[in-house]
């Protein structure tokens, strides 16, 4: 028999712990009546008094949105979505564009720290200066809701020529390269919820890091959905030049909810010439009680161009929340001898549903890619690897491996793996390797042989299945990474 | 769950027209069609409801069927042409025979077994083709005219059959179209070596559907040979139905067709079954292949293999979508698939989709897959020994072919199949 206690009683306990991030913050809101038609999208232009370029991009992405069909591929299941029944635009009711601390709401610096973002930031918000000889601090561009409220650190960037704003910020002090990328990497028709976001975005971030610069610190934003019934519609563009770096840091969690929320975000990446672009998400919104009542739905489009020769994009996600995560962060190749990396871990627990996965588009000449993709099925969840490596016929001595693992906790989960190949290039080799498995007696009953309690056994183990991604994070995300996982795995096993 | 075929009237217009014409052939022809009419009625019904397949249908994302739905089919002639020529390129095995020509039963040039109950004359209708959801088997179910049952009794071993269909093509404007049904059934402990031949000349349609029923400890080794003319459309559908302990044991070669598609649905139902599907598809000039499977785990501690192997020169295209699925209660189940395609020329293409669903935790599943040309270091090493690059490319394509080959148990099959890549050696040379 195994040495395992009922891992259904486990799984159990683990969706009646609460979900730790569940609060609610008090903060006036202005929000637009509730449907989506021009005049919504005239509101929100209005609103961010954008110029009128902008506007007619938004309204011929809403034009085509309207001839769409929301996609069903996926293999996710949820109720209709109800679009006319959402609010667009939702903006906390403060003082118009706060540029110091003393001008942000108190209620959201106590909602930061419950957000547990770490305390030196917090100091950073909190306008401590860095004491002398500690590491590269972190910039925050704080999104809450759909405006970005405090940025940090705007001058040490502006020093070294890197440009960090809110986007509809940069939409007004920086046009003109906003207009020359926007929509390049994901054009408004791309697919049903791009189009939806390219009409309706309200913020996100936009970095431009000028040519040979490498960004001073790394880029963080943490998202946060905070009003009832408002979709958040982020947009984020993040530009490397020839020669620049930039590594940028995406953190969310969402307070707990009833009706479940729409999340379309777009982010766009391009790389020029040997430029790098580390991108990193932890995801942690609200996945919904036990039942899978409530939660985000999560339906994002991420890509980035490998635009530049020896140009370098690289995804790397830790998802642990949302009702429904429908991903796929993908990397263009287009220039020669580009890079595209993606190191993902899903974990779904309760009735989660994740589809996720990349795409690796080899279009330029020895181009490179990695996929490692571990998955983690727990509880009644299903989790799916999706992923697309396509080879074009210019793409000679293209290179892709492939590595996805599955771990099935509980025998009431499922776990999924669709990798699509595509080559047509001979020159090219493509390798995909795909395992599923579950955690084994044998590696239990060592771990509980040297001591450790079932549950440390379990986290020890399933670290050790993620090593290859975690170990990819930046270190500070790495921890809190690490933390993420033994809480959404909590007493599932043992 | 595979998802069931879009409702017609999604498709573009060439799509529902090819559909349209097969259902006005059937509106002539039904009154003379022979075997069950409910079963040939609800397999019309499904394909009046979904029409042909595009390639918005997931299952055939990577095989247009455009070709194939802007032909205009018509019936086989009767009688038929002489089939000498096409005889002569049986395989030369001493075993029983079922020969169809143009997809009817030919007494005249088949040898019927003694340890084997045969029938022919009508469809073999069996309980496991699902015409609602593959379109293709909705066609034959609705079209077809012959077939053959098998049946091997409990405990007795069948020893060899061969069952060959020849294609003897139209006229070039209106090719025949035919959809053969036949049945495998072996009840428990039986075994049966089952030689299953396509060939052809010229233009024309075949759409069979076999459906393979093997009881408990049953044994079938099932080699199958599509050598099709390179005009013809090859169209097939399996299924199988793997009870406690039984094996299924199949390898398919496929190297001729203009358009083809292997689609086989093998399901594992009693415990400790085991099914193997491998296959190599060897294809050149401007040839489609697509070999699809899903082997379904109903049951647990069951065991599935697949090797399969893609050979593509000039502008063939190559596809291979592998699904295992693992159900809930299908336990220690051992899952394994490897794909792997060599791509010989620049405008070669494969496609790939090896796809795992489990719903099982105690399971142990992988696949993997691989795409590239040959090795440069290994032709290199045989350079450095003096041999030619062309000879030394040979031999490695060889070798990758051979390795597909070896495994297979039966030993006049696998002559037989290694003559066959032998043939196509002399046809690319010639």
């Amino acid at each position: 028999m195994s040495q395992v206690a009922d891992p259904m009683q486990a799984v159990h306990d683990a969706t009646t712990s609460n979900y730790k991030w569940g609060f609610s913050t008090d903060i006036e809101m202005e929000l637009a009546p509730r449907g989506l038609s021009e005049d919504t999208i005239r509101l929100i232009s209005a609103h961010k008094q954008e110029p009128a370029w902008l506007l007619h991009w938004r309204l011929a992405a809403y034009a085509a949105w309207q001839m769409m069909t929301e996609p069903h591929w996926a293999r996710v299941e949820h109720a209709a979505i109800d679009y006319q029944d959402l609010h667009y635009y939702a903006a906390p009711k403060a003082k118009p564009g706060p540029r110091s601390l003393d001008e942000v709401d108190p209620e959201l610096l106590a909602t930061y720290e419950k957000l547990g973002i770490p305390l030196r930031e917090r100091a950073i918000l909190a306008g401590v200066e860095p004491a002398a000889g500690e590491r590269a601090p972190i910039a925050v561009d704080a999104v809450f809701d759909s405006v970005s409220v405090a940025t940090t650190f705007r001058a040490a960037l502006a020093e070294a020529g890197v440009i960090f704003c809110p986007i509809s910020e940069a939409v007004r002090e920086h046009p003109d390269l906003v207009r020359k990328y926007l929509g390049t990497v994901v054009p408004q028709g791309d697919n049903f919820f791009a189009a939806l976001n390219s009409a309706v975005f309200t913020d996100g971030s936009f970095v431009y890091v000028p040519p040979g610069v490498r960004c001073p610190m790394e880029l963080s934003t943490y998202f946060r959905i905070n009003a009832r019934n408002t979709g958040q519609f982020e947009r984020t563009l993040i530009i490397a030049e020839a020669g620049a770096s930039v590594s940028y840091l995406e953190g969310c969690t969402a307070p707990m909810r009833d009706e479940n929320q729409l999340h379309a975000a777009v982010v766009e990446l391009v790389a020029l010439d040997d430029a790098r672009i580390k991108y990193s998400t932890v995801q942690n919104w609200y996945p919904g009680d036990a039942e899978g009542r409530g939660g985000i739905y999560n339906f994002v489009t991420k890509r980035g161009a490998c635009r530049g020769a020896r140009s370098k994009i690289s995804w790397t996600q830790v998802e642990t929340g949302s009702a429904i995560t429908w991903k796929y962060p993908s990397c263009v190749l287009a220039g020669d001898d580009s890079v595209g990396e993606f190191y993902s871990v899903a974990v779904t627990t309760n009735r989660q549903q994740a589809d996720t996965g990349t795409k690796m588009i080899h279009l330029g000449r020895n181009t490179r890619s990695t996929i490692v993709s571990k998955g983690i099925s727990a509880g009644r969840s299903d989790n799916t690897y999706r992923g697309l490596v396509r080879v074009g016929p210019k793409a000679a001595g293209a290179r892709n491996h492939t590595q996805c693992d599955s771990l099935l906790i509980g025998n009431a989960c499922g776990a999924h793996t669709v990798p699509y190949i595509e080559s047509r290039n001979p020159t090219a080799k493509i390798e995909h390797e795909a395992t599923t498995s579950k955690i084994a007696d044998d590696q239990l009953f060592y771990c509980r042989q040297r001591g450790l309690s079932e549950e440390d056994a379990v986290n020890l183990i399933v670290n050790g299945f993620c090593k290859d991604v975690l170990k990819e994070l930046p270190m500070e995300f790495a921890v809190e990474a690490q933390k993420l996982l033994a809480v959404s795995l909590e007493g599932s096993v043992g | 769950m595979s998802a069931l075929a879009h409702p017609r009237g999604a498709g573009p217009a060439w799509l529902r027209e090819g559909a349209e014409a097969f259902l006005s052939r059937y509106a002539g022809l039904r009154a003379r069609l022979p075997g069950d009419a409910l079963r040939r009625e609800a397999g019309a019904a499904a394909f009046r409801a979904h029409g042909l397949p595009g390639v918005r249908d997931e299952a055939w994302h990577y095989t247009s069927l455009r070709a194939f739905a802007e032909t205009r089919f018509a019936e086989p002639l009767t009688p038929v042409a002489d089939c000498g020529a096409l005889m002569a390129r049986l395989p030369a095995i001493a075993a029983p025979r079922l020969v169809f020509v143009d997809g009817r039963f030919r007494d005249d040039l088949s040898v019927v077994p003694g340890q084997v109950a045969v029938r022919v004359g009508g469809p073999a209708y069996g309980a496991l083709a699902r015409p609602e959801g593959e379109p293709l088997v909705a066609l034959n179910t609705m079209l077809a005219e012959d077939g053959a049952t098998i049946e091997v009794a409990a405990g007795a071993a069948g020893g060899t059959l061969l069952l060959a269909s020849l294609g003897t093509g139209g006229p070039a404007e209106r090719p025949a179209a035919f959809h053969p049904r036949h049945a495998v059934r072996l009840a428990a402990g039986a075994s049966l070596t089952l030689i299953e031949v396509a060939i052809g000349n010229g233009a024309y349609l075949h759409n069979p559907v076999l459906e393979i029923s093997l009881g408990a400890g049953a044994r079938l080794e099932h080699l199958r040979l599509q050598d099709e003319s390179h005009a013809a459309f090859h169209l097939s559908t399996l299924y199988a139905d793997i009870a406690e302990a039984a094996t299924y044991d199949s390898f398919a070669l496929v190297l001729g067709g203009r358009l083809s598609r292997l689609d086989v649905h093998a399901r594992l139902g009693g415990p400790r079954a085991t099914a193997h599907l491998n296959a190599a598809q060897v294809l050149g000039g401007s040839q489609h292949g697509d070999f699809t499977t899903v082997v379904r785990h109903d049951a647990a501690s069951c065991a599935s293999r697949q090797t399969v192997k893609n050979v593509l020169t000039g502008r063939a295209h190559g596809v291979f979508q592998g699904k295992i699925e693992v159900a809930r209660d299908a336990q220690k189940t051992d899952g394994y698939q490897m794909s792997q395609a060599l791509l010989l020329s620049p405008d070669a293409e494969i496609n790939c989709k090896p796809q795992l669903e489990i719903f099982a935790d105690d399971v142990k599943c992988s696949h993997g897959a691989t795409v590239g040309e040959l090795d440069a270091e290994q032709i290199f090493y045989l350079r450095s020994r003096g041999i030619g690059e062309s000879t030394a490319r040979a031999m490695l394509v060889r070798a990758f072919l051979a390795e597909a080959l070896d495994p297979i148990s039966d030993d006049a099959g696998r002559a037989a199949l290694e003559a066959a890549v032998e043939d196509w050696w002399r046809r690319q040379a010639a």
